[in-house]
């Protein structure tokens, strides 16, 4: 019916035929966001998260459908407005300035003591043979107040925002990332629900001892059955016919600082009565449990590869009374609750990981200047130089998004969670690279336990397994992106049915396609919001940036709600996506430095523009094979292979040999 | 003894620091380049935070003599558990020349004005080595000195002193008010705690000039040069006394 009625206009009628069925007629019918509805079938962590935020599971999925169009198209974050081939400036340009006068200089008061007990007094080597954090180190670190960084100073903590944090966490990365973890796990996600969803009473009650680390705090949530799946959680947690308590059953694998914490954020299945149609289903619930509350045991520490001085171990829940008052957040919110605290602490990985990657370079770089080999130090051949420039490339661009992203957060953006999760997953794969390069630049010398490096590899690989396994994180960047772009040709469907009143809107959108389809720019420009001598890799990024937004577009077309079941193009989605932020965030940075007349400005714009070309190459590569023929067929071929190899439990092909 | 200790802060270059001579050889570069407190003004400042914490003083006052960074350094002094700073305001050509002389001036008159028992300094700052201060700001106000302290303990109206001194070890006993001067091995010195760097910030930092004082800045020294030490020479390896004999004398040694 809607297609008739346009179709009048001939010069609408070539675009709007391109525009299938599918995401016409009614809303009910139309793309990405209709699944929200369907939530129950879709069991990956991403999809259900990219579904349950930000409007709940709702049961009135027209208007929710609107309401979604209309903040999707208000959105500032850069990352929502690229995939739909958008250059939102706000959060990105220019780089965030987030400490007034007085928190810098409180900062600046903060790095030394921190640096100087990292360097004197914590040993990292004896930590990690110990597979535990000193005594003597822990007592020093909750004297120096390092265990409630971000609890409000009237709660007896430093109430720092997150760039001060972000600032101290890049200490810690660069000397221990087993105490990083430690601290990690205790106020970046241990009892940071606290923060963001405690009420008055709990926070009065928990923050002071967690602040002074008196009680340490763990976050539970991963069980044997459960991991990326969070959702499918089999912890119980049972309100009393008198409602003043729940018990709690269950077990918990993988926690951190499980075996030494007090407090626990705990994620159970509640049982909730709908109260309109009267059927009972099982909600997540977050708790706080004390182990005081008995009960609450732990197991002996995992031996692990890597972030040994870190204690990880089983929680057991066995018949736990945790009184009503202690619920986080609303019963039945735990989900929510839980994406939001990883959420919110993405952000200090990658902080905490350019400050490893700062290490171990100056380690790689010392051997490379030193080390006399065919009569020349090695950093003059080539292939060191290679390896030398791309880490400090990958440094530069983690560092960059920690501190923008942190910056954004301090400025009060609501939207950072496709930015967040970029960050994370770029930084710990950068910083793994990094690390793996300085032992290849290092040589044999890099493979021996004394000059650290090797203990670093081994801390760092699991920075990209947990927080959300990478490959979890792109499907959620990919979805999330999609939905937002679904959401946005949603609302262009909806114009369409009033051509009239929305004339300016579709003019627009004809114009854009148009131009698209002649092969010229749509007229995006970063020109304005980055310094002239960055022109040239602005343009590149533009370029990208209409690339992979009209690709998205023909892709949710082509599979509609079906996108979500294909992998293995929502992860080069999401691997454009993370090249496209990494170029805009050095740009950003890279016009800063050289608007300030930085000594090192020219040395950062070679980075930039370094970085751009090749981000540029891989965006469309990746571009072009996502529209080719041929990427269907070799992801099919995959597909197939994986199968024959999964079933014969092995490896398929016979011996070369024949036995 | 109950009472005042003013002690002095040093605002140096960081220890860990490679020191680099400017181009014109006046100096060495500062710009940009890592400060911290003196280490032996750090010991001090311990000395006198352990004394108000064995309730033996009742106040610590920091002072620093110098630009506007000083302030971070009396900051240091502050999170350390000092009650309160004095800033005395010296910089530009003022403070390329200040020394042990006009340092121990101001310090004299402030210990006046604050009426001060007791002044704890480090025994030499880093960078200039000059161990001066101390002993002069001492006899400027004809007080004892305990100098190369690596012992301090207060008694009735007297302090003991046990001083590191190249035969090995001197105990004195002195009057107060008196002046020490604190060497390496007489307390380790506390990190600040970043809870106690926080509380720092409410703790107030006086600001005086030295006119205000009737100090007189006037340098009695003039730098001329200032250059790198000569570098290192690699050594030669002699078979014999003959060898060396000879040697020795080609060079124009002997």
């Amino acid at each position: 019916m809607l297609l008739r009625k346009v179709s009048q206009s001939s010069a609408l009628c070539g675009i709007i035929l391109r525009i299938p069925p599918v995401l016409s007629g009614s809303p009910r019918q139309a793309g990405v966001v209709v699944a929200v509805s369907n939530a129950r079938l879709y069991a990956s962590q991403a999809a259900q998260a990219v579904l349950e935020k930000p409007a709940a599971v709702g049961s009135d999925a027209a208007t929710k459908v609107e309401k979604k169009a209309a903040a999707a198209a208000e959105s500032k974050s850069f990352a929502v407005n690229m995939f739909k081939g958008q250059i939102a400036t706000a959060q990105v340009f220019p780089f965030p300035k987030a400490l007034n006068d007085e928190q810098e200089q409180f900062l600046r008061e903060l790095v030394g003591p921190v640096s100087k007990f990292f360097e004197e007094v914590n040993d990292p080597a004896k930590n990690d043979s110990l597979e535990k954090v000193e005594d003597h180190t822990m007592e020093g670190l909750k004297e120096m107040g390092a265990f409630g960084l971000q609890v409000p100073a009237d709660l007896g903590g430093l109430g720092l925002s997150n760039t001060q944090y972000a600032r101290l966490v890049e200490i810690v990365g660069a000397h221990d990332l087993g105490v990083g973890i430690t601290l990690g796990a205790h106020q970046s996600i241990g009892f940071k629900g606290i923060l963001l969803f405690g009420n008055k009473a709990q926070k009065e009650k928990y923050l002071p001892k967690l602040a002074s680390g008196e009680h340490i705090a763990a976050f539970c949530l991963t069980e044997p059955a459960s991991g990326s799946d969070a959702a499918s959680i089999k912890t119980t947690a049972v309100l009393s016919p008198c409602g003043k308590f729940y018990t709690m059953n269950g077990s918990k694998i993988w926690i951190s600082n499980g075996g030494i914490a007090e407090i626990f954020t705990v994620f159970a299945k509640t049982p909730m009565k709908d109260p309109k149609t009267g059927e009972t289903t099982d909600k997540i619930t977050a708790f706080i449990v004390e182990r005081s509350f008995g009960g609450v045991t732990s197991g002996p520490p995992e031996k692990k590869m890597g972030i040994k001085a870190s204690n990880t171990a089983e929680v057991y829940f066995d018949d736990v009374r945790v009184p009503a008052d202690c619920v986080l957040g609303e019963v039945g919110g735990g989900f929510k609750v839980a994406m939001n605290i990883l959420n919110n602490g993405r952000f200090g990985m990658a902080a905490a990981l350019s400050g490893t990657m700062k290490s171990v370079i100056i380690k790689a770089v010392d051997h490379a200047a030193n080390r006399t080999q065919f009569g020349n130090k090695i950093h003059t051949y080539g292939a060191i130089q290679e390896k030398i420039a791309r880490m400090t490339m990958l440094q530069y661009v983690t560092e960059s998004m920690a501190y923008m992203i942190s910056g954004n957060m301090d400025s009060g953006a609501a939207e950072f969670q496709i930015e967040a999760a970029i960050s994370k997953i770029f930084a710990s794969e950068a910083a793994w690279t990094v690390a793996d390069e300085s032992i290849q630049v290092m040589g044999g010398m890099g493979f021996m336990k004394d000059p650290g490096v090797e203990r670093v590899m081994r801390d760092l690989r699991i920075f990209r397994i947990f927080e959300g396994t990478n490959d979890i994180l792109r499907l959620f960047v990919a979805l999330n992106g999609f939905q937002n772009a679904g959401n946005h040709l949603k609302s262009l469907q909806k114009a369409l049915k009033n051509p009239i009143g929305n004339a300016g809107l579709i003019a627009g959108e004809i114009t854009k396609r148009a131009k698209r389809k002649a092969g010229l720019s749509t007229g995006l420009t970063l020109q304005g919001s980055i310094h002239p001598e960055l022109a040239q890799s602005g343009d590149l990024t533009v370029k990208a940036i209409e690339q992979f937004g009209e690709v998205i577009e023909k892709l949710l077309i082509k599979h509609g709600k079906k996108i979500i079941d294909e992998q293995f193009v929502l992860k080069r989605v999401a691997d454009c996506a993370i090249d496209l932020y990494a170029m805009v965030v050095v740009l950003s940075r890279a016009s800063r430095s050289l608007g300030q007349g930085h000594p090192s400005a020219q040395h950062e714009k070679m980075l930039c523009d370094t970085w751009c070309v090749e981000a540029y190459d891989r965006v469309v590569r990746d571009v072009k094979l996502l529209q080719s023929a041929q990427s269907k067929q070799l992801f099919n071929n995959m597909r197939s292979i994986s199968a024959a190899v999964v079933e014969n439990r092995g490896v398929v092909s016979p011996h070369p040999l024949g036995f | 003894m109950s009472g005042r200790v003013l002690v002095g802060v040093k605002r140096v270059i960081d220890y860990a620091v490679k020191i680099r001579v400017k181009p014109d050889h006046t100096g060495v570069v500062t710009d940009g380049v890592k400060h911290s407190m003196n280490p032996f003004c750090e010991i001090a400042v311990e000395e006198a935070v352990k004394l108000k914490e064995k309730k033996l003083i009742k106040e610590v006052v920091a002072v620093s003599c110098g630009p506007q960074q000083s302030q971070e350094t009396i900051r240091t002094a502050l999170a350390m558990g000092a009650d309160r700073g004095i800033h005395v305001e010296v910089s530009g050509k003022d403070y390329d020349s200040l020394g042990p002389l006009q340092v121990s001036k101001i310090l004299a008159a402030l210990a006046k004005k604050e009426e001060a028992q007791l002044i704890i300094l480090g025994k030499q700052a880093i960078d200039d080595d000059c161990n001066q201060t101390g002993q002069m700001t001492a006899a400027l106000l004809d007080w004892p000195q305990g100098t190369f302290a690596s012992e301090v303990s207060l008694e009735a109206e007297k302090i003991k002193v046990v001083r590191e001194i190249d035969g090995g070890l001197e105990t004195i006993k002195i009057n107060t008010p008196a002046v020490l001067t604190a060497d390496l091995r007489l307390n380790t010195p506390r990190y600040a705690t970043l809870p106690n760097i926080m509380k720092a910030k409410k703790k107030k930092i006086a600001n005086v000039k030295p006119a205000d004082l009737g100090v007189d800045l006037t340098s009695r020294l003039e730098v001329l040069r200032v250059d790198e030490p000569p570098q290192r020479e690699a050594g030669v390896k002699v078979e014999t006394v003959e060898d060396l004999v000879a040697k020795l004398k080609d060079t124009g040694k002997i």
